[in-house]
């Protein structure tokens, strides 16, 4: 062992965690044979259990890995991370205590599923419910690595630990449902809000402090470039980014999840005051990427292996292991790798609650309400294996870049979820149609960036406007849906398919 | 109407080319760090603030 307390550490608390998973399932207990149960928790936590949940689900390992690795590489660009997560709270507050209501009142448990209500249209709700699984998928993979980078950073060689740890993450998944991530989730933030809280006083005072950490920086990293004439060059970028990043993020089926499992439209709008706190600690590990810099790391000898395997991702690592006695990196890693865990075990179970209500029953002829558990269980099991084969068998570099394409996917779904929580001007099969626009050229314009850059320059008028592809293509696909809806409202009206009424958007 | 308070945090936040600058620098941190860390309070505060006035009396 390379790292003998910090290993002893890191295991304990896994150890600790495992224990919790596993015990959830008797937590406000509820009967797991009912999909409500297992996979929406029966939809009874309350604001601080939720505050957990989400945070726990939303501010995932790989944001506290890759975040501060991108201000590592890259610079103020990265700091994005902190306008995303500030726009995501007035859009929480705005749409979901709206969906939270209607999905309660016809129990439904997934995003897609409220879009089949709503238009009573259950293809438009595969899409919605597909597009959900396929960005997910990459997603529980980048987690793994994750955590297989801290494994990596304590010198446990190999892929059976990370083996292990999903065999375990399976299986309480499988038995507690949505219980399990809500437990680990309050023993994961604490800390993470202990290592963080830690991390920024003891770092900057053993570098001589915060402005000395910045003048480390080069002086083109420390800020965005200015624009070029004719251009919005860096600006937009940086905003559309945001922006784009803010409106996906809670499409995804795990955070919509977490969301629909809390107990209340006001316990929602709580959480839209308070969660912002997660925020300010996501800028203040940013800048743990600059203090990676400022001290030096990347030229120690003992790191070299570290930054040839895992790039600038090691960055982190490194800088815990170099600042922090051994036993508190062990508590740092163990936050990361609990990190990894709860927003896996979210997601698992959300894309089983989308396969199940959306896929399997609307498709499968002769399935039965009674076995949905059954299923949801057993998919979830699927999700956990295939991103595990995901990582064994895919270089690392593939499952970044089918995240970065999962963000351009699950965008498309804002015009169907979000506007359908306001309006029913839409028609079904426009929205569908919008939907293909939106995937196709947002995959197309990735792929002309050989799937490595997310901004795509537009010339609009002799003006340069580079823009986050996921933003650009989603107004395309809110035009061609909003453009076709006329005509097909006209003649081929679907409003008779809605079984919601307009006193449940109140 | 209370709402137009969420569009303010939206206006804020993006609000690119005010705040990509390095003075004035708080506690050693650029403009362009500390700025965008007190906006995260500042929205926090605003979203309360819609909360109280829209649902404040309900349970």
């Amino acid at each position: 062992m390379a790292y003998p307390a910090a290993t002893l550490v890191f295991l304990a608390l896994i150890a600790v965690v495992i224990v919790l998973g596993f015990t959830a399932a008797r937590w406000n207990a509820g009967n797991l044979e009912h999909i409500e149960e297992w996979g929406l928790g029966g939809r009874r936590f309350g604001t601080w259990v939720s505050w957990f949940l989400i945070g726990g689900d939303a501010y995932t390992a790989y944001t506290f890995i890759a975040i501060p690795a991108l201000m590592f590489g890259a610079g103020a660009v990265g700091f994005f991370a902190l306008p995303y997560t500030v726009l995501i709270y007035p859009i929480l507050y705005l749409v979901f205590p709206k969906l939270w209501k209607v999905a309660h009142k016809y129990g439904y448990i997934t995003g897609p599923e409220f879009v089949r209500g709503r238009y009573g249209n259950k293809h438009l709700a595969l899409a919605i419910g597909l597009t959900g699984i396929f960005a997910t998928m990459p997603y529980i993979a980048l987690q793994l690595i994750g955590m297989q980078t801290v494994i990596g950073a304590l010198g446990i060689p190999g892929h059976v630990p990370l083996i292990l740890a999903f065999t375990v993450l399976a299986a309480f998944t499988y038995t507690s449902g949505l219980r399990a991530p809500a437990m680990i989730a309050i023993v994961k933030d604490l800390l993470i809000y202990l290592t963080v809280i830690v991390a920024v006083i003891v770092i900057p005072a053993e570098l001589g402090g915060f402005g000395a950490v910045f003048a480390k920086i080069a002086p083109a990293k420390l800020l965005l470039a200015a624009p070029p004439a004719g251009s919005t060059g860096a600006y937009s970028g940086y905003a559309t980014l945001a922006l784009g990043s803010a409106m996906a993020l809670f499409l995804y089926p795990h955070t919509t999840t977490g969301i629909l499992s809390s107990s209340g439209p006001q316990v929602i709008r709580r959480n839209a005051v308070l969660l912002p706190a997660y925020s300010i600690m996501l800028g203040l590990l940013a800048l743990v990427g600059y203090m990676a810099v400022a001290s030096g790391v990347k030229d120690m000898p003992q790191f070299a292996a570290g930054f040839k395997q895992y790039g600038t991702s090691f960055a982190v690592p490194a800088l815990v292991l170099e600042a922090f006695p051994g036993w508190f990196a062990g508590v740092a890693f163990g936050a990361i790798a609990i990190g990894a865990l709860v927003p896996a075990a979210i997601m698992a179970i959300a894309s089983a609650n989308i396969f199940t209500r959306d896929i399997y029953s609307q498709f499968m002829p002769g399935s039965v309400a009674s076995g949905e558990a059954k299923v949801a269980k057993l998919f979830s099991l699927v999700m956990v294996a295939g991103a595990l084969v995901f990582i064994l068998v895919i270089p690392t570099t593939y499952a970044v870049q089918l995240q970065l394409l999962g963000g351009m996917w699950i965008i498309q779904t804002f015009p169907a979820i979000v506007f359908s929580v306001f309006t029913r001007f839409f028609n079904g099969w426009a929205l569908l149609a919008g939907w293909a626009v939106g995937i196709i050229s947002a995959t197309w314009l990735v792929a002309l960036n050989h799937f490595a850059g997310s901004i795509w320059a537009f010339h609009v008028l002799g003006f340069t406007l580079p823009s986050y592809i996921a933003l650009a293509t989603v107004l395309l696909n809110a035009v061609v849906a909003a453009v076709l809806s006329l005509p097909m409202n006209a003649f081929c009206s679907d409003r008779a398919g809605d079984e919601t009424r307009a006193e449940d958007y109140v | 109407m209370i709402k137009i308070l969420l569009l303010l945090v939206f206006v804020m936040v993006l609000a690119v080319p005010f705040y990509n600058r390095l003075t004035p620098a708080l506690f050693g941190f650029p403009f362009f760090y500390w700025f965008q860390i007190a906006l995260v309070p500042v929205a926090s505060l605003l979203i309360y603030i819609v909360y109280r006035v829209e649902h404040g009396g309900e349970k």
